[in-house]
């Protein structure tokens, strides 16, 4: 069971792309890849800590005021991961910094809680968060693979693309600027769930 | 127990915002002093940067000593007057004897501040090099601006034009011209945040135009 419970929220029962939760992050940090990996590795983190907490606390929670608790619960969190960062890793939190508010609004985190750790053991609030987040990882790390090196030629920061391809150097080769902005993530996005429905087809709704 | 009544939700609020206060209170005030060292030696490290100095001051073992060592060596602030009141000014003698102006810039980007320190040689009109930095711009698109590729493009441009005017440094969308001594790329996707450096250089560097005028002439004595 527990495998189950580990294994289908990195494919067949994806947070983004069959959940459709966390797609507005989705959108800004995934123009390079880099700041992918330190996103999805965050909301990892986070995900499995707010889960064992809330699923602690699950008894006690006042259900008409549990939504402002998770909220109280996932930024505390955030926050002091991020003060812990400025502390004693400067570089990491400078990454960090700008993502600290889209962790603690990112949907995903929300959803997994009010649907799964406020009704189950800590243990298995825990596995739930991280394959969740490592299930949003996936679809960041694939979008910003192509984002990044059909929009800037690099992956990682380094130039894949060789120079003398490009146009100015009197190559035939220019970056696709749309894959820099916004809308090519949400394209990704959709071309990842048809990639994924024509493989899975128990996902296609009648 | 009912934990549905208001009495209930009334003090469980209470006390979890207290508990998190305590928490998050505690561990600001126990981390503050790392916390600032840490900025302070990335402010020296930014300056340092701006000159060319310390590049490779992430390599090092101990970065923080480094940086300390390198600053005290080069560099000595002074505060002088501009046309914006006091203003701050570092002082930069390389080994080769070379003097370079440092002066801080602060601006506002798309969602956040931008901040930075540009280097200019003694005649306060060439640009020696330049470091932007930012608190929140998007990743890839104006978080670019604190890439090498961004700011190595000021070095050698200039901000005053032949006849004495001064234009500072554009940043221009879609490709500047290269022998233009005014222009620099801006970012693709990032045009908010380029066009917030662009003003920040033209803002800040403009505080210190009288300060320029006096000094240019000693400079051109000695």
């Amino acid at each position: 069971m527990d495998k189950k419970l580990f294994i289908e929220p990195l494919f067949k029962n994806n947070p983004v792309t069959v959940l459709v939760l966390g797609v507005c992050s989705a959108l800004a940090v995934t123009v390079k890849l880099e700041p992918a990996l330190v996103m999805a590795l965050s909301v990892t983190v986070v995900m499995g800590f707010s889960g064992v907490i809330i699923s602690l606390i699950r008894n006690t929670i006042p259900n008409r005021i549990r939504i402002i608790v998770q909220l109280v619960v996932i930024a505390m969190l955030v926050i002091l991961v991020d003060q812990l960062l400025k502390a004693f890793a400067y570089d990491v939190s400078k990454q960090l910094s700008v993502f600290v508010g889209l962790i603690i609004t990112n949907c995903i985190i929300m959803g997994r809680i009010e649907a799964f750790a406020l009704g189950n053991k800590p243990m298995a609030s825990l596995i739930d968060g991280i394959a969740n987040g490592l299930g949003y990882g996936i679809v960041l790390v694939v979008v910003a693979f192509f984002r990044e090196l059909f929009g800037s030629g690099t992956l990682l920061g380094y130039h894949v693309i060789p120079a003398q391809w490009y146009i100015k150097n009197g190559g035939f080769y220019e970056n696709n600027g749309l894959f820099i902005l916004p809308p090519m993530a949400l394209i990704l996005v959709g071309l990842f769930i048809w990639v994924q429905r024509s493989f899975n087809k128990e996902l296609i709704e009648k | 127990m009912d934990t549905n009544k208001n009495s209930y939700t009334i003090i469980y609020a209470t006390v979890m915002v207290i508990v998190v206060a305590v928490v998050l209170a505690l561990a600001a005030s126990l981390l503050k002093e790392r916390q600032q060292r840490n900025v302070e030696i990335e402010t020296k490290q930014m300056i340092l940067k701006s000159v060319k100095l310390g590049l490779d001051a992430n390599a090092q073992k101990d970065k923080a000593v480094y940086i300390e060592d390198l600053y005290s060596k080069y560099v000595t602030d002074t505060t002088i007057m501009g046309n914006g009141g006091e203003l701050k000014l570092y002082i930069v003698r390389l080994d080769s004897s070379k003097k370079l102006y440092v002066i801080p810039l602060r601006g506002v980007g798309l969602w956040g501040p931008v901040w930075g320190y540009i280097s200019l040689e003694s005649d306060f009109n060439t640009i020696y090099g330049a470091t932007f930095d930012h608190k929140s711009e998007t990743p890839g698109l104006g978080a670019e601006i604190a890439t090498a590729n961004f700011y190595n493009q000021f070095s050698g441009k200039q901000i005053f034009d032949p006849s004495g005017k001064f234009v500072s440094v554009m940043v221009v969308k879609g490709g500047a011209d290269a022998s233009n001594k005014h222009q620099v790329d801006a970012i693709s996707g990032g045009t908010i945040t380029s066009k917030a450096v662009e003003e920040m250089l033209y803002k800040n560097i403009n505080e210190y135009r009288d300060f320029f005028s006096a000094n240019a002439i000693i400079n051109l004595e000695n």
